[in-house]
């Protein structure tokens, strides 16, 4: 685990960067994680609609959705999911909502 | 003592491996004036699924690996064939197409995953079953095994689509045969090999992560990580991951996106956004009803969509099934164990063993001299092979098999050293 400051404000982040506490983020943290793990940025209205569908979704599931899932009930489309966020859309949006890791399937 | 009140009511839905099981060892526990038992089930062909692996090189034939759904069910069980249609949770009320209703006291989904190729662009377009299989349905399994016979040189292409899937396993046994196939056939020079998959690592776990790995390498078998299939064209002999990227074939064995069996989709509250039920991961009882209990592929739990699985939960699930219907707590708990194994060609197999918490590990299964692990013999090879009869005589019929219990095993295991346990905090790195 180490210590970050973003935004102003000091976050706990795990070896992933994964945040271990949801609730220290904030939307004007987001900006900064996008840019440092590849997100084109400035965020659209779109890459908010994901990350704080995310969010949403951590704080009632306990996890937040695979990609699958994004797509079916975020409203955003899987191949739009790929394009906002490259490469991994649930890894990323995850890291840049401020939420610790999915859980994957086994 | 004489019952003299009404019998409970039991519907269980699907009667594949957790049906039947369930079915089986429920009505073992239970007289007939206690427990009407209704299972429900859309055709009459029980496969045994582990055996359509085989059927694409010619080591099993169709017919070997189906029986009669309903010759698997002890007397005194009802079957229903038909279609689900839907599931009404505030009324304790099955409809099945055919117009029945069943009402019932406790309610057990078993209904699997399904195979959804349309899910995937291009998937089930021009090319399926010319150029591109997967082995996944008997249909599949059969159209291959005729493909093969006269495939002498191109590049074979294997693609899981995405998790969840049935036997995360299976995909690489069947690189591993097909390797020894073409080998024994003589053009094996003439075929590249390549496996591609979503996740970071040819499996789920990271201990046995590795040992695949390395066989893959001495197989001469590529390894594609990460690729997240967006299309696949069967015309032009390409998969298309979401980045762009493309990776040319002459065949490709896919398997496609699983999710739960439709009438799920129908049922307001039973289903996630896949159709999988939310199921509590220790009590196997569904979060969506007290009276509603999820075994096998249907859970939407942490567990592997394997058969090894559905037999271990059985045992939890009946003794939880039990307490619901005598008013009970429910105390019986599921670990997550599940036990496959790998068949790596040449009459060889490797056998994995874990659960929730641990990561598989080396020594023997399930003591000191039983089977090795993660490592290859011929032992374990004849063991997977043995296990059709034990399926079809002991697991589905409900026996308890002495040394085989739900709880995974430690005893003649190796422990992790540290280095192998520090592994495991990256478990559940499969997400893309
Ligand atoms: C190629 C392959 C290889 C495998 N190898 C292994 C292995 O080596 N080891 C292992 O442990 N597991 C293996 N498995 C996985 C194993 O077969 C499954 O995990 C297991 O059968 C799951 O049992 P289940 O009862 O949940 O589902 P199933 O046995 O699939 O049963 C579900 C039943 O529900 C019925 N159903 C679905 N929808 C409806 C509907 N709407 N109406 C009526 N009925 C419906 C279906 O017809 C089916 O009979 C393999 C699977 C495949 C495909």
């Amino acid at each position: 685990m180490t210590s970050r400051v973003l935004a102003g404000t000091e976050v706990e982040l795990n070896e992933e960067g994964f945040f271990v506490d949801a609730t220290q983020w904030t939307d004007e943290m987001a900006t900064e994680l996008a840019d440092e793990w590849g997100v084109p940025t400035p965020l659209t209205e779109q890459h908010w609609q994901v990350l704080h569908f995310m969010r949403q979704e951590y704080f009632e599931k306990g996890t937040g959705p695979t990609v699958r899932k994004l797509g079916k009930s975020s409203g955003v489309s899987v191949k739009e999911l790929y394009q906002l966020f490259p490469k991994g859309p649930a890894k990323l949006a995850a890291r840049v909502a401020g939420i610790p890791k999915p859980r994957g399937c086994i | 003592m004489r019952v003299t009140h009404r019998p409970k009511r039991c519907v269980i839905l699907g009667a594949g491996t957790g049906g039947t099981l369930a079915a089986n060892r429920l009505r073992k526990t239970h007289e007939e004036e206690e427990l009407v038992i209704d299972i429900v089930d859309q055709n009459n062909q029980h496969v045994y699924q582990p055996g359509l692996l085989f059927v694409p090189f010619g080591l099993a034939e169709p017919e070997e690996i189906v029986r009669r759904r309903d010759r698997q069910l002890h007397r005194g069980i009802t079957y229903h064939q038909s279609a689900i249609e839907a599931v009404d949770l505030s009324n304790d009320v099955v409809t099945l197409e055919n117009g029945t209703t069943l009402g019932y006291d406790v309610l057990l989904v078993a209904t699997g995953s399904v195979l959804q190729p349309e899910e995937t662009e291009g998937l089930s377009g021009p090319g399926w079953l010319d150029t591109v299989f997967t082995f996944y349905d008997v249909e599949g399994a059969t159209a291959l095994a005729e493909k093969l016979e006269t495939f002498d040189s191109g590049r074979l292409v294997i693609n899981v689509v995405d998790m969840p899937v049935k036997c995360p396993v299976a995909p690489l046994e069947f690189a591993f045969l097909a390797d020894w196939y073409f080998t024994e056939r003589g053009v094996r020079d003439n075929i590249s090999i390549t496996y591609v998959t979503p996740l970071d690592g040819a499996f789920t776990k990271p201990t046995a992560s590795m040992a695949l790995t390395s066989l893959l390498e001495e197989k001469g078998i590529e390894l594609r990580t990460e690729f997240n299939t967006a299309e696949v064209d069967g015309e032009a002999g390409l998969l298309i991951g979401y980045d762009g990227t493309e990776i040319p074939f002459d065949l490709a064995v896919v398997i496609p996106l699983h999710g739960g069996a439709e009438y799920v989709n129908n049922s307001p509250g039973l289903g996630d956004e896949l159709g999988f039920v939310p199921t509590n991961n220790a009590t196997l009882q569904s979060e969506v009803a007290p009276n509603v209990f999820v075994i096998g592929d249907a859970a939407d739990i942490p567990a592997s969509k394997a058969g090894s699985v559905t037999h271990f939960e059985g045992e939890v699930l009946i003794e939880n099934m039990e307490a619901f219907l005598d008013g009970r707590d429910l105390e019986a708990e599921f670990d997550g164990h599940a036990n496959c194994f790998i068949e790596t060609g040449f009459s060889k197999a490797l056998l994995i063993d874990f659960n929730y918490e641990t990561e598989p590990l080396r020594g023997h299964y399930p003591g000191p001299v039983g089977l090795p692990l993660l490592k290859e013999s011929r032992l374990n090879h004849i063991g997977k092979l043995m296990f059709q009869s034990f399926y079809w005589h002991g697991l589905l019929p409900g026996r308890d098999l002495p040394g085989l219990s739900a709880d995974m095993p430690t005893f003649g295991k190796r422990l992790p050293t540290e280095d192998e346990a520090s592994l495991t905090t990256t478990t559940g790195d499969t997400q893309t």
